[in-house]
């Protein structure tokens, strides 16, 4: 089961490789987009974004002050 | 929840191209939007008391002492920048924060999916869910209980630097445990997951702080809890709606559903 990869890429038989490639290229962006968005709010320094924040990153236990 | 949205297989890469991005941001952001929420529905019913609390014994503690309107100092001592003021404001940053922080944990589940091998459906989703909880609430937490705001502790960067380590290193374990499915790759990973917890977090030379300690063992049980509900809701939401048009792209495993699901599309 693990084994049958990227099922969508199967579908364009004539370039099932760029897609392959493709879907990898968007899910490393987004991975990057995602952990770019959780340092901002769960470990930026500025002030401002600290206080914004602040219960929010108690809550989910991010190391504060 | 798995849905035949399209009639037809793709006929071109050029249309696959078309799906394949809307896909991952449309799951990643509304799964990540509404996990943030219900999570901003809970905690007022768990960890926000007790940090309202936390901060009610701080400001009884510090305003004898030193007069300071506000003792809520961060590790400068200086509390001098812009916050939110209190009751609807700083819900609304809160809920603003929790939502973020849901989009930016959706965008690596989704990833994940696609990575992994680009299906997934709800079940599955509370699965990688799971083990978002275990990377990002489990492991830091052994090492860094989840702190009530005055709460005394080592200084900030060595705590974020080591919380950012051993979520990486437990990832990292977990990977290797689940997917080699070799032995030494096993071992590998188990050595990996207890690599940081062997290191040892950064912790403070001494305790000293006016928080009664059942106030400060009753936040770190809610946020472990609300975490949990924050990531079975995160993992089924991206699950769900990361799977729901994966049916039209894969043919094989589509197929039984589609009698069923015909009329919806």
């Amino acid at each position: 089961m693990s084994d049958k990869r990227y099922p969508a890429a199967t579908i364009a038989a004539d370039a099932p490789a760029n897609a392959l490639i493709q879907q990898r290229a968007i899910a490393v962006l987004g991975a990057l987009f995602g952990l770019f968005l959780i340092f901002g709010v769960g470990f930026a320094h500025p002030e401002a974004i600290h206080n914004a924040a602040h219960d929010s990153r108690h809550a989910f236990a991010f190391p504060c002050h | 929840m798995r849905r035949t949205t399209r009639a037809t297989p793709s006929p071109s890469p050029a249309t696959e191209r078309r799906t394949v991005i809307p896909r991952f941001l449309a799951s990643a952001l509304l799964a990540g939007f509404l996990a943030g929420l219900a999570v901003t529905l809970l905690q007022p019913f768990t960890t926000a008391p007790l940090i309202m609390q936390a901060e009610a014994y701080e400001h009884a503690a510090a305003a004898p002492a030193s007069g300071t309107p506000h003792a809520h100092d961060h590790a400068q001592g200086e509390d001098s920048g812009w916050k939110p003021s209190g009751g609807m404001e700083r819900l609304i940053f809160t809920a603003l924060a929790n939502v973020i922080t849901g989009v930016g944990f959706g965008f690596l589940l989704v990833a994940s999916f696609a990575l992994w091998n680009g299906k997934a459906n709800g079940r599955t989703g509370v699965i990688w869910g799971m083990a978002g909880f275990a990377v990002f609430t489990l492991a830091p937490s052994l090492g860094l209980a989840p702190e009530l705001p005055t709460t005394q502790a080592a200084g900030l960067m060595a705590r974020q630097t080591w919380w950012i380590l051993t979520a990486a290193a437990t990832a990292a374990g977990l990977w290797l445990l689940v997917f080699p499915r070799k032995p030494l790759a096993a071992a590998a990973g188990i050595a990996a997951i207890a690599l940081p917890h062997i290191i040892g977090a950064p912790h403070p030379h001494g305790f000293s702080t006016q928080i009664p300690p059942e106030l400060a063992a009753q936040f770190a049980a809610a946020s472990i809890v609300t975490s949990a509900v924050f990531w079975a809701c995160l993992g089924w939401l991206a699950g769900a709606l990361y799977g729901r048009d994966s049916a039209a792209e894969s043919r094989s495993s589509g197929a039984p559903d589609r009698p069923r699901y015909r009329a919806a599309s």
